[in-house]
Parts: C-alpha cells; structure tokens; sequence
C-alpha cells in the first residue's frame, strides 16, 4: 500500500451512470489485477474503494458507477485535478491459477477489473472467454475492449437487448474453459458457483468497506477458512472457500 | 527541545499518541507503511475470552465528519491473541502495549484480564464497559455506576497491572460512573467509546447498519469527547485517557488541557493511516507554538483560575 497523489488526465462518462477515470502518477504498489485504490473525495470523511481496471508504470484506469455522494463527487472532477488514494490494496486474482483456457466473467459494473486481467492472461499465451451481463445496452461497457485483445466475447442482457437476453449465467453453454475468474454483484456469483461445480474460479467479492486496508473488520466475510476481510484478505477469494 | 513524554499510572510513554483500539487491528498492518515504534504505545483490538465474528455486514455507514460502526468486537479470542497477535506485535513494536479487553460476564472479564495481566508486553489493562454493538455485555455493564464498579472491583481481585475503564458517553451522568470505578479501585479512565447512533438506506427505506445502531466515531464526537474529558476530570483524581474524534497535534493539546493524561486517535486511522505519525513528528513544533515546553504539566490546565 501507498498513499499517493495522482492526477486525472480525462473523465469521461462511458455508459450509464458509468465513468473512466484515467490517472497518471505512481503505480507501483500495483501487483495483480483485481486490486484497488481508495480515494480520498474531498468533504466526505470515508475514502472510497474503486477496482483498478488497467494499470501501467506510468499510470491506471478505474471504471466507477455513480451510486452516492462519493461517485456522484468523482464524476464532477475535471483533468487536471489532484486525487488523492491509498494504492494497490487488495489481493487481485492470482494468474497462476488460472488455466490456459479461462473465462473472465463480469456483471455490470464488476467487468472493469476483468479487462486488466484479460489483458495479462491473454499476453501469458491464455485462451480468455469474456462473458459479460449488463441490464441492457445502456449501462453495457467495455464489451469492444475486450474483444480487441483478443478475446472471445459473449453479452448477455436481462432485458435482451444486445447478446443473449437473460443473466449472464445463460452464456456458459456457449464457452469452453478450465477455470474462471469473476466480478459482480453477488447473487450473479452464486449462480454462477453453483453452474459450475466443477471448474476452478476465484471470485472477486464487494463489501461497505471502512478503511480499505484491514484495520478495521468492517468488511469481513464468513469463509471456510474463518472470518477474512474483503478489503485485505480479498477482494479475490477461490470459490471453494466460500460460503454460500 | 520540547519534553513530550507521559506518564499513565506509572507507566512511561515517550508521547501520548496512542492508536483506539478497533481502529489499528494488532498493528502489523501499519507497521508495513510506517515503523510504529514512534507511538507511544497501542490500544489492541478488543479480545474477548472466545473468538467472535462480529455483526452482520454492512458494519460501516458513513456521516458527516465521521462514521458508524457496528463491527461487533470482531476478534480471534485471547488464546490466539496471546498465542499469535502478541507476538507479531511484538516484532514491529518493542514498546508496552495496552490491552482492551471486553466481557459478556464478570467472570469473562476477569479471566480475560487475568490471562492478559501475565503477557509482558502489555503494561496496561484497558476494560472496555462501553461497546455499543453487542447485546447483553459491553455498554450494558457501563451505562449504571453499580455495574461498572462490580466490573473493576473483580478485575482488580485478579490482577497486578494498572487497571483503566473505558466509559461510554451513552448515559446521563458520566462522572457518576467515573466516580464509582474510582471507588472501586480503577486505576484511570479511558473515555469516550463510541456514541449510538444510525443511519438509513433512503432506497430501501431501512436501516444501513444491518445490526441497525452503530457507534460514532470522527472529528464530530470532539467536541463531545473533549467536554466530558473535561468534567470527568473534575470528578475524580485518577489519570485519564482523552479520545473521541482527535485528528491533529492541536485536538491532543486540548483533550490533555481538558484532563487527559494521554490521547487514543480512533476514526482517523481509517481514512488516514499515517495519522498517528503525523501528530506525534507535529507535536513539538504545536508546543512550541503554544508556548509550551513540558507536555505533562499542560494536564487538565484548563482547570486552572
């Protein structure tokens, strides 16, 4: 973890309710994608936990929906202002694990931290599915850049108005793979978890987070393996150890 | 060169900076940002005599100037604190620490307290008849003068080491309370814990906390804090420790000029894990621009004339 200032080079709205925010500045406690900042929004007193969703040495992009205060704030800032975050917090998902033929698979606006990882695994030599569910077209989000490096890419719509009408769940038959690693709300993970018993997958989990770097158990999960904090101990947890 | 050392019931501190418990886990986490040897020593994590999970989440609301938690007093349990917490400790911060304990049971806090009396590295025993996020112990043994006396008389039956009650502002008359540990032996007061309070989900017309209240905690409850520091300090003649809502070297000089013999920084950690750092390498230079050369003869100079 570091405490840094970054600066933001642009702030752009991408689909509903949903901005890219690309900063420049110190990327280095940055490891594994899946990790995340915690941005410190003038005025409000907690920082606010946002997943990295691509990163390099010389800066990273977050993808957050508006959904408060904070993210309301966030989608007012303008290129040039400072901003203010603890740095690369989190486990990430651990590539290692994932086998040569791995599905990412997304929800919303959990899909962000997908692409960074797709983009590693597919410049490891991985053959990445990327299954993605969105509400509809309009909140839909980065299905082109995923596709651009060379995934295949699969959308579903519960609404059906792009892909495959339904959750993202109904995807699956179309896809062959031996591992998974996935983001969204947690009901879609549980359907998901239970579709596929067999395979693999680490799961990335979404909590109200106090600190955002384990000091103060505001965010822990019952898990096999005894209680653990999403924000330190996660947010990337095998599936096998949780508790559905 | 300003003179910032403390003494807390005969123990020496090197500064009255002390991370609140609940708000620094056992330490280690900010030891990988920062050497910790700098505090003057650290309040651990409530242990209770068995492992808790806590509250159901969300445990965290936010509010202006601060936050609710209800975590629930969270913790391993006191075997696997003395077994492993300790000793992590240990490695990355070599100076006494303070344990906060918390019960369900007189005889839980004895035992607890009894288990802790024996590690070396703790010198000061912190009982905790405050937390507002448990049913059945916790606030309900401080919230009346009679059962906050029965819970430091038993504990100091079956300890050595000093003895300080931390004391909930959830009741009509703190100093009443304060009074009653004094009498029953407590070695000082560690004031406030957190004030019950909540906040709703506009969306789901419900309460955010799923345990429904939860404990303020920031720079809102200062005030709060600093004024009942203040009249507790009249009450009774036993070294107290100040906290609520300090964030900076200039909140420590007023709570140690309300009364308090040392400060607990609790919230801040949370938004700004090098708080601590930053108020003990602030602290002489605010001294100095106060005036003020010897930091234990400002203790509850408010009093003064």
């Amino acid at each position: 973890m570091i405490k840094t200032v970054y600066t933001i080079v642009s702030n752009e709205k991408i689909a509903d309710g949903a901005y890219r925010m690309r900063l420049s500045g110190d990327t280095g406690a940055i490891t594994a994608p899946g990790q995340f900042i915690d941005i410190s929004v003038p005025e409000l007193f907690l920082r606010r936990p946002i997943s990295v969703c691509d990163w390099d040495g010389s800066g990273l992009t977050v993808i957050y929906k508006t959904v408060g205060r904070g993210t309301d704030a966030m989608s007012k800032m303008r290129p040039g202002d400072a901003l203010e975050a603890l740095s690369g917090l989190g486990n990430g998902f651990d590539m290692s694990r994932c086998a040569r033929r791995t599905a990412v698979i997304g929800g919303g606006v959990g899909t962000p931290p997908l692409l960074g990882l797709a983009k590693r695994l597919t410049a490891a030599g991985h053959e990445v599915t990327a299954m993605l569910g969105f509400n509809g077209t309009g909140d839909m989000m980065l299905a082109d850049e995923f596709a651009a490096l060379g995934c295949r890419t699969l959308v579903a719509t519960a609404d059906g108005s792009c892909g495959t009408k339904g959750f993202v769940t109904e995807l699956l038959p179309q896809a062959g793979f031996d591992s998974f690693c996935a983001c969204g709300p947690l009901p879609m993970l549980r359907a998901l978890c239970a579709a596929l018993p067999d395979v693999p997958g680490q799961v990335s989990l979404e909590e109200r987070m106090g600190c955002g770097f384990g000091a103060c158990m505001g965010c822990t999960h019952k898990t096999k393996n005894g209680p653990k904090r999403v924000c330190k101990d996660g947010p990337v947890f095998d599936k096998e150890e949780l508790i559905w | 060169m300003v003179d910032t050392s403390v003494t807390l019931a005969g123990v020496e501190l090197q500064n009255p900076v002390i991370p609140a418990s609940g708000t620094f886990g056992f330490g280690y986490e900010f030891a990988e940002i920062y050497d910790i040897n700098c505090l003057g020593s650290i309040s651990i994590k409530g242990t209770t005599r068995s492992p808790r999970f806590g509250n159901d989440t969300p445990r965290i609301a936010e509010c202006a100037s601060g936050l609710l938690n209800s975590v629930g007093l969270q913790n391993p349990g006191v075997d696997a604190v003395v077994a492993e917490e300790l000793p992590k400790l240990r490695k990355c911060f070599s100076k006494p620490i303070i344990a906060n304990i918390s019960g369900f049971s007189i005889d839980e806090y004895v035992e607890c307290c009894a288990r802790m009396d024996t590690q070396e590295q703790v010198a000061i025993l912190e009982v905790n008849i405050s937390c507002p996020n448990v049913h059945g112990g916790g606030m309900s043994f401080g919230t009346c003068p009679e059962s906050a006396a029965e819970v430091t008389r038993a504990v100091k039956a079956a300890v050595k080491k000093p003895v300080f009650i931390k004391l909930t502002p959830n009741v009509t008359d703190i100093c009443a309370v304060a009074r009653a540990c004094e009498e029953a032996g407590a070695d000082g007061i560690s004031m406030i814990n957190t004030l019950l309070g909540m906040r709703l989900d506009l969306r789901r017309r419900r309460p955010l906390l799923a345990n429904v209240t939860g404990g303020l905690s920031g720079p809102a409850v200062f005030p709060v804090a600093l004024r009942m520091v203040y009249q507790v300090y009249e009450a009774v003649d036993i070294p107290i420790i100040g906290m609520g809502g300090v964030s900076c070297a200039e909140d420590v000089l007023e709570m140690m000029l309300a009364g308090a013999s040392a400060v607990q920084i609790g919230a801040m950690n949370l938004v700004e894990p090098y708080i601590c750092r930053d108020i003990v390498s602030a602290l002489p230079e605010t001294m100095e621009k106060y005036g003020m050369s010897e930091l234990k003869t400002i203790i509850g100079g408010a009093h003064n004339g």
